[in-house]
């Protein structure tokens, strides 16, 4: 893998009329200036940065985890971790609720997994209309770095297959940084957990799903 | 002309040693250590989170906030903690040194807070104080259109002198000191610029020169410390 650049707010990364700007950057005369902190990406002249840091910013197709905060008349308020609050009507619940017994479905505290399906300036819509979303009532969850989720997930989710197959955990990776982990024993949990962490304190490091599967040879189950 | 003697032994255009380090803070989004010799700035950045009191959003665009605060241990004679007339003055002087910079207008009705402390000080606070807000506004991952390097450039009797420390500050020969920060983009545009004396018109212009001159190293030490932070990772 090659040296990647790290973009400094300001700073001139490529100069000419072949560069487009993308996300982070933005085009003045011929040069393509980096608006913020990051890695630079660069796509078929397409230049993009990669924040490193910060907090999460919410995209419509986002999976995240979040909690329900409020019930109010025709859905729900769940805090998701992000500034704007983020609201699942009970049209995207996918079964039946009866409109009097809302908090029999979701209760205030009740962690959700949830998908955005729209970010307005009204603010966030969510629905749960797809396979694994909904209640979580079992399991364990963990806090990351939002900018650290790419590399939990790995290339095409390679990097959370392996951890799922090695811990035998369902594990649900919010794009908040929040993780929902679930296993058969509590020390399958922790094992998860505690695979998770390692990834993201070497998130810099190159061929880090390879490293993984020494990582999970040298410790065999074990948590502490 | 007879050589300026500087009370520390200093070249007229020589800044102090510069010390600047991000991610400082943990538990801020973005944190950056920024000092001049003996005076050091913590900057620490929290947001963009949603603005309370609900009546002070503003639904257009974002709001940036700074809250600059010198800590009591910070000088030779303890300061009473807390906020003061010259504090509240120095937060809103920082505020308008940034604002031109942070593009803060995707975030309506949130706010970014910037808190700077100052541990140790020995004049130039709040130029070191800008120096690590932008460092740590940056860290944070909040889009801006440059960054920024604030320097103070001081007048002594008729000679210019950069980055001033207190015992310049309080210069009794000839005319008496003048200070003035200046805080400079990447491209030499001025977003903020104080004046506490006086100088003539001729000689302000090349205060300039001299902050250009010195914000060049300024950026080098804040690029350094922001591309040290993810290599090290």
């Amino acid at each position: 893998m090659t040296k990647r650049i790290i973009a400094i707010p300001g700073e001139t990364l490529f100069e000419g009329e072949e560069y487009i700007p993308g996300e982070g950057t933005e085009k003045r005369k011929e040069k393509i200036i980096a608006l913020r902190y990051g890695l630079v990406e660069n796509n078929k002249n397409l230049i993009r940065v990669i924040p490193v840091s910060g907090v999460y910013i919410p995209r419509s197709g986002n999976v995240v985890i979040g909690k329900v905060e409020n019930v109010t008349m025709n859905g729900w308020v769940i805090d998701i971790t992000t500034p704007e609050g983020a609201f699942l009507s009970l049209m995207e619940v996918p079964r039946y609720v009866n409109k009097d017994d809302l908090r029999g479905v979701l209760d205030i505290g009740d962690i959700v997994a949830v998908k955005i399906y729209s970010v307005n300036s009204r603010g966030i819509d969510l629905t749960t209309k797809l396979k694994g979303l909904g209640k979580l009532d079992k399991g364990i969850i963990m806090q990351i770095n939002p900018n650290k989720v790419p590399r939990v997930i790995g290339k095409e989710g390679s990097m959370i297959s392996l951890i799922k197959e090695e811990t035998k955990c369902k594990i649900i990776v919010g794009q908040n940084g929040l993780i929902w982990i679930n296993g058969d024993k509590i020390e399958d949990e922790l094992y998860a957990k505690k695979a998770i962490l390692y990834v993201t304190e070497n998130a810099a490091m190159s061929g880090l799903t390879d490293e993984m599967k020494e990582w999970f040879d040298k410790n065999k189950g074990e948590i502490n | 002309m007879t050589e300026f003697k500087r009370p520390d032994g200093r070249k007229i255009n020589e800044l102090r040693k510069i010390t600047a380090k991000v991610g400082v803070v943990p538990n801020a989004d973005g944190s950056a250590l920024f000092g001049f010799g003996d005076t050091i700035a913590i900057a620490a950045v929290y947001g963009p989170k949603k603005m309370h009191p609900q009546h002070s959003q503003n639904p257009e665009k974002g709001t940036l906030r700074c809250t600059y605060n010198m800590l009591s241990f910070s000088v030779t004679e303890r300061i009473r903690p807390g906020p003061s007339r010259r504090s509240q003055e120095i937060s809103k002087i920082t505020e308008w040194a940034l604002q031109p910079i942070v593009m803060i207008d995707d975030f309506p009705g949130n706010v970014v807070d910037v808190h700077i402390n100052v541990i140790q000080a020995n004049a130039s606070t709040r130029c070191a104080g800008i120096n690590a807000a932008a460092m740590a506004l940056a860290h944070a991952g909040i889009p801006m259109k440059s960054m920024v390097t604030s320097v103070s450039i001081g007048k002594l009797d008729k000679q210019l002198v950069t980055d001033l420390i207190k015992e310049e500050e309080d210069w009794e020969e000839g005319e008496g000191p003048t200070d003035i920060p200046i805080t400079l983009t990447d491209d030499g545009k001025i977003t903020h610029i104080q004046l506490d004396g006086n100088i003539p018109m001729k000689q302000l212009m090349e205060t300039f020169e001299l902050a250009k001159e010195a914000g060049k190293q300024i950026h080098e030490a804040q690029v350094k410390a922001l591309k040290e932070a993810i290599e090290k990772k």
